[in-house]
């Protein structure tokens, strides 16, 4: 047996060489439990699998959809408020530049959408077999991905139509994508754990993506925020992503500051909701 | 095992006193294992944000979790026992008795409030048929996620996808969504998949009371495999049958507490001793208190064999009357009827009947009063074991219940094949939910 003298990890730890599984209550704080996750990496794979398999059974567009929100909310805004001066860039065409964020905020918004739902959508199996419940929140955003490479195609070609071609900044994409996931992994998973207990949660989470939507340089540039807010508005971590996406596939100055204050609030905002994810845990079969 | 502290005492003993080092080949090994629930549910359906963030600004350093109250639930209580390797436990009890929630903390669905447990070895669990299904997935898709879900790698379900399919039988439907499936198919498709896991630990909630009789048999005899494999199975059951059949020893629990722990045959008789309705007789001396409504409420149910008084041990050749009083209220235009339905200890129903078979009662304009009604059941017509009656009163168009007693009443039926029974002088096993005595005509017809 090789069982840890620590409290919080004696729980159901795994010997490397034996399962030896110990059950006795759990209180406080506990490790984050992403080796766990790592572990259990085969049925996150198979939740992503179920989740893209559903999401477009008996849909006539199927996967088009993907690409159809985010394009057709590009001709709205294009329409209206594209219309005004200032809103984005001089030298960028309008549709182009708000298409650049919205592809981007709509793997964010569906993301945390899907992971805020995904413990209550998974009553069923949560109540009947055991495996580390952050699989579920964590593939939600996971089965968003798809979707979002998808979009990105239908983003090279956008640029294609108004010939601007990307810089060698594009091999940051990655990494900007990388800070949407852990962002909408951060809210989604607290927001799922929440939900748990307060389905208020579910009428919260579209007025919520809404209002972040605008609050974000998703339609226009952060250029418009006066500079002495410039950090405070980094805060939002989606500050950065969009504007760091923009700056990756158009070009133009690299937000350096507003990326870096963006992805430290990004990995503050993930930490503190696993841990506040992994506090409540123990309590999901009995109150679901 | 018989234990009546009260569960906070074990609070005293520190959790973390060593368990003794359990002997090598014990894999299971459970200490005063205790779940409390909390059941004021009424007021706190999923918690109301509103008042939790008032509660939490009003009383900022108030843990409202630690203290004990009132509309506290004890689930189970100081449970306590080892399993050694290889063994086919059974855990029985009434419903409410605490079984699923011992088996929701053992398979780690939810934490223990009090008390330890240690399992070594690599866990399943089986609480439902068909875990993780979703409908909108083919047969052959929901395989790989159900199989995932309980624990399966992918390597190791396709290695065996075709003998899964073999054993649910499911034939041309493996491409067709689930949700097309007969509640049958998807039974036998969710059993197939978890009789192919191969943990050393498996923990198997009643799933055998679904599925036809045939494909029982198939699971039964696929899990008796999995006993003998050396693995360790813990069983939840209603059948008496398949638990004698499965398991070397069992445990009898009674409103969260094992009562019992042993050889399964004793247990299982304790367990039969103590059933509900064990009286042959039940009678309610207050209307006000009585089962029923304004219209009809049981006054009393009784079981007489022929030529006796109330018996709960009955001889099978001996006719029975079941005679139930009511008091009814009906204005003439509603017709109460008693109709009696009868189970068998696994939980059958054998048979229902309305006293509607009185034509003349029937049909007769009706006063307020009481009213009994007996129903004449013949000898030679029940199998052996316990039978287990509920009583209602009804009325018709539209059908509406009145009155009902679930397990109002319980008797006994043995037949001591003295020869002129439907067993004759066989001795053995002789199955069958009914044991009529049928009319047989037998002759020589050719030399």
């Amino acid at each position: 047996m090789m069982l840890s003298d620590n409290p919080s990890t004696r729980h159901a730890t795994v010997a490397a060489d034996r399962h030896v599984v110990v059950l006795e209550p759990r209180h406080g704080w506990r490790q984050l439990g992403l080796r766990e996750v790592w572990a259990h990496r085969e049925l996150l794979y198979f939740f992503i699998w179920r989740d893209l398999k559903v999401r477009y059974k008996q849909t006539a567009f199927g996967a088009a959809w993907a690409v159809l929100q985010p394009l057709l909310l590009m001709f709205v805004f294009s329409a209206t408020l594209g219309r005004l001066n200032g809103v984005g860039p001089a030298n960028v065409p309008y549709p182009l530049f708000a298409f650049a964020g919205l592809v981007p905020w709509t793997l964010f918004a569906s993301s945390l959408a899907g992971a805020s739902n995904s413990l209550v959508n998974g009553e069923g199996i949560i109540t009947k077999v055991y495996f580390p419940r952050l699989l579920l929140p964590f593939a939600s955003v996971g089965s968003f991905l798809l979707d979002f490479v998808i979009s990105l195609v239908a983003l090279a070609v956008v640029m294609l139509y108004f010939g601007v071609a990307p810089s060698l900044a594009i091999v940051w994409l990655p990494a900007l994508t990388l800070m949407a996931l852990v962002t909408a992994l951060g809210v989604g998973t607290f927001l799922s754990a929440v939900n748990v207990r307060y389905r208020d949660v579910k009428y919260v989470v579209p007025f919520l993506v809404q209002l972040w939507m605008f609050a974000s340089p998703v339609v226009y540039t952060s250029t418009l925020i006066p500079a002495s807010w410039r950090t405070v508005f980094a805060l939002n971590p989606m500050t950065g992503v969009l504007e760091g996406f923009r700056w990756a596939l158009i070009g133009g100055d690299r937000p350096d500051d507003l990326i870096l204050v963006s992805a430290a609030a990004s990995v503050v905002l993930l930490l503190g909701a696993l841990a506040y994810f992994r506090r409540v845990e123990r309590t999901f079969a009995d109150v679901i | 095992m018989i234990d009546t502290a009260d569960p906070k005492a074990s609070l005293a003993a520190p959790l973390a006193a060593p368990l003794g080092a359990p002997a090598s080949d014990v894999v299971i090994s459970v200490r005063g294992l205790a779940k409390k629930y909390r059941i004021g549910l009424e007021r706190d359906p999923y918690g109301r944000l509103s008042e939790t963030l008032w509660n939490a600004l009003s009383f900022p350093f108030h843990r409202g979790r630690d203290e004990e109250r009132k509309d506290d639930f004890w689930a189970l209580r100081d449970i306590t026992f080892d399993v050694p390797r290889g063994s086919v436990m059974a855990i029985i009890g009434r419903n409410g008795s605490g079984k699923s929630t011992l088996l929701k903390i053992l398979s780690r669905i939810t934490d223990p409030t009090l008390g330890r447990a240690e399992l070594h070895g690599r866990v399943g669990s089986l609480l439902e048929v068909g875990t993780g299904f979703h409908p909108e997935l083919t047969g052959r898709e929901n395989i790989f996620l159900s199989g995932a879900i309980l624990g399966m790698k992918r390597a190791e379900i396709l290695r065996k996808f075709d003998e899964i399919i073999d054993f649910a039988d499911i034939g041309q439907f493996l491409n067709t969504p689930v949700k097309r499936y007969s509640s049958g198919m998807k039974v036998r498709l969710g059993f197939a998949v978890a009789a192919f896991l191969e943990p050393e630990i498996l923990f198997i909630d009643e799933v055998l009371a679904v599925g036809d009789a045939e494909f029982q048999k198939k699971c039964l005899g696929k899990m008796s495999e999995i006993g003998e494999g050396g693995r360790t199975v813990i069983f939840v059951s209603h059948s008496m049958p398949a638990v004698l059949r499965l398991c070397n020893r069992a445990i009898l629990l009674d409103k969260g507490r094992a009562i019992v722990d042993g050889p399964t045959h004793e247990v299982v008789r304790r367990y039969l001793e103590s059933g509900p309705g064990q009286s042959s007789a039940r009678e309610w001396a207050d209307p006000a208190a009585a089962p029923g409504d304004d219209v009809a409420r049981l006054k009393s149910v009784r079981v007489v064999p022929a030529g006796g008084g109330p018996g709960e041990e009955i001889d099978i050749r001996l006719p029975i009357d079941i005679e139930v009083e009511y008091w009814s209220k009906a204005p003439g235009d509603l017709r109460p009827s008693v109709n009696l339905h009868f189970y068998n200890d696994e939980g059958t129903l054998l048979f229902i009947n309305n006293d509607w078979n009185d034509r003349k009662w029937w049909a007769s304009s009706r006063r307020p009063g009481v009213v009994k009604s007996v129903c004449h059941i013949p000898g030679n017509f029940l199998a052996e074991g316990r039978v287990i009656v509920t009583a209602v009163v009804s009325t018709y168009n539209p059908t509406f219940v009145r009155a009902i007693e679930r397990d109002a009443v319980a008797f006994m039926i043995v037949d001591r094949s003295d020869g002129d029974g439907v067993r004759g002088e066989f001795a053995n096993d002789f199955p069958g939910a009914v044991r009529p005595m049928l009319d047989w005509d037998v002759r020589q017809i050719a030399p």
